[in-house]
């Protein structure tokens, strides 16, 4: 790839008048030797099996093999039906459906890593939901799917993208990222405003461990794919409101490295700390 | 660059539910599939580390297993995978490994013939995201990603066996991407792994076949689709 930060992303959809996820395409076909065509079927593939998920999770049965989790995304939609809720229907469907996809990975069901499998709610969640909201096209979103990938490539490359070796904020908090600066191109903002979003968006979620219950992909993951996938819109609209990430994006990236770099062992997708040592987390893992 | 392309921050397409645990799983079992050239009828499966601690959680059995049957990360047999081995006659035994690794997500493959013949090992390492490096084959110290086609060679050690190899690629008009040569000692057994751009061209494997020194010759290919789809 011709770049490798955030920054130089930018530069280079500016200076070749390109949004990130055309000049993703262009630079992952020059990679692959295989046509921009071929690569952009390969992704519209991808987010068919999102939206698949997205279906799958808010209409059958998603209990885990574990019997811990299941059907959350239901009952978020099932009030929304009965009660306004707090936070209004746009994101109260996007956390819905970020939910619904976390929690057919966690019944085994077929997802797209997104960038992880345990972070695959936030970006189908964002994108669905809001390819419905806004009437966009799947050509549209495979564009924004590509921006995603430019973002993710370089957080994956500066810092992590795996809870073992960053912590959740480097699972989490990189689909938050990819999400909130892909909405932000999706909205018709710059390439500039996106990276804005990305550093906005990973702001809050620095110094975030990864302490699965158990060790499965389930409680707490579940439900922060949903919060997750709230934060990518507040992320989104700051940036498009012309908020700034005043410590450049690509510091903050840097950041999460130091932070998941020093982040002890325990905290680290172990199931040695956190909530999966609590007295319940203990319980659990005893009973499974 | 650890991640080189977009794919391998969007996908892959994969069953749930940890791409780490899951889909990774099933590409190291994949590899040691396509390496070993057929079905195996033994498999002896030791995780080290995080897989050792939470594979059964996260179909990490489940998933390796899959790979050695040829399954890609997305098909739908993964969760019964240990029933379809039974079936299809592999026997699979499970062991948790001890001592320090280099990665948290290891496995360590012995895949053999019944009587234990025919005996290959593999080592792989799930690196996030899905993705996977291939550390250790039948004691050589080597490293690929599974991302491209994949020639591993089996050799005596010997002058003009690299020259000969590349040139192999070469005539097919065919791009090294990555490679890494190990030994165990000098003259003795070595390996060579390639990692190619595009296809692995039937002539390459021809010229390496009449190769003076070969041992072996064998593919790892992880985009080709699986065998039986239809059975899906």
């Amino acid at each position: 790839m011709n770049f490798s930060t955030l920054n130089e992303l930018a530069a280079l959809c500016e200076a070749k008048n390109m949004t990130i996820g055309q000049l993703m395409l262009e630079e992952q076909s020059r990679e692959s030797g295989r046509t921009p065509e071929a690569e952009f079927a390969t992704m519209a593939q991808y987010y068919e099996v999102m939206k698949e998920a997205v279906h799958k999770g808010l209409n059958e049965d998603t209990t885990s093999p574990s019997g811990l989790t299941g059907l959350d995304a239901q009952r978020v939609v099932n009030y929304g039906k009965q009660s306004e809720m707090n936070l209004g229907g746009a994101a109260g469907e996007v956390m819905a459906y970020a939910l619904a996809v976390s929690e057919v990975n966690a019944s085994m069901g077929r997802i797209v890593a997104t960038p992880t499998a345990g972070s695959c709610g936030v970006i189908p969640g964002v994108f669905v939901s809001s390819q419905r909201r806004f009437s966009w096209t799947d050509e549209h979103m495979v564009y924004g799917l590509f921006a995603a990938g430019a973002i993710g490539y370089v957080i994956a490359n500066n810092s992590f993208i795996s809870g073992a070796e960053g912590g959740c904020q480097a699972e989490i908090g990189s689909a938050i990222g990819m999400a909130a600066g892909a909405l932000v191109e999706l909205r018709g903002g710059t390439a500039a405003q996106a990276v804005h979003a990305v550093g906005l968006a990973l702001k809050n979620t620095l110094g975030l461990i990864c302490d699965p219950v158990a060790g499965l992909v389930e409680v707490p993951c579940i439900v922060r794919n949903g919060f997750g996938a709230v934060t990518a819109l507040a992320a989104a609209d700051m940036a498009l409101a012309g908020v700034r990430s005043v410590i450049p994006s690509d510091e903050v990236i840097q950041v999460m490295m130091e932070v998941g770099s020093s982040m002890p062992e325990k905290h680290r997708e172990t199931a040695k700390g956190g909530l999966a040592q609590t007295p319940t987390g203990r319980k659990i893992m005893q009973e499974l | 660059m650890r991640f080189k392309d977009v794919f391998s921050i969007i996908g892959p397409v994969m069953v749930g539910p940890s791409s780490s645990h899951t889909a990774g799983a099933a590409r190291i079992g994949r590899s040691a599939r396509h390496l070993y050239g057929k079905q195996p009828e033994k498999a002896v499966i030791i995780f080290y580390g995080s897989f050792a601690a939470t594979y059964q959680g996260h179909g990490t059995d489940r998933a390796i297993v899959g790979g050695l049957l040829d399954y890609d990360t997305d098909d739908s047999r993964i969760p019964m995978a240990l029933d379809y081995a039974k079936q299809s006659g592999l026997e699979v035994s499970f062991e948790e490994g001890r001592g320090i690794v280099r990665h948290p997500n290891t496995a360590k493959l012995i895949l053999s013939d019944r009587d234990g013949g025919s005996e290959l090992t593999m080592t792989g390492i799930s690196i996030g995201g899905g993705n996977i490096e291939i550390i250790e084959i039948n004691g050589f110290n080597i490293k690929m990603t599974g991302i491209y086609p994949t020639l591993v060679i089996q050799h005596y050690d010997s002058p003009g066996v690299l020259a000969y190899v590349t040139q192999a690629l070469s005539l097919e008009g065919t791009n090294i991407a990555h490679m890494s040569v190990d030994r165990k000692n000098r003259s003795g057994n070595a390996i060579t792994v390639v990692e190619i751009d595009g296809e692995i061209k039937e002539g390459i494997l021809e010229r390496i076949a009449q190769m003076d020194a070969l041992i072996s010759v064998g593919i790892i290919d992880l985009s080709q689709e699986t065998q039986t789809e239809e059975q899906k």
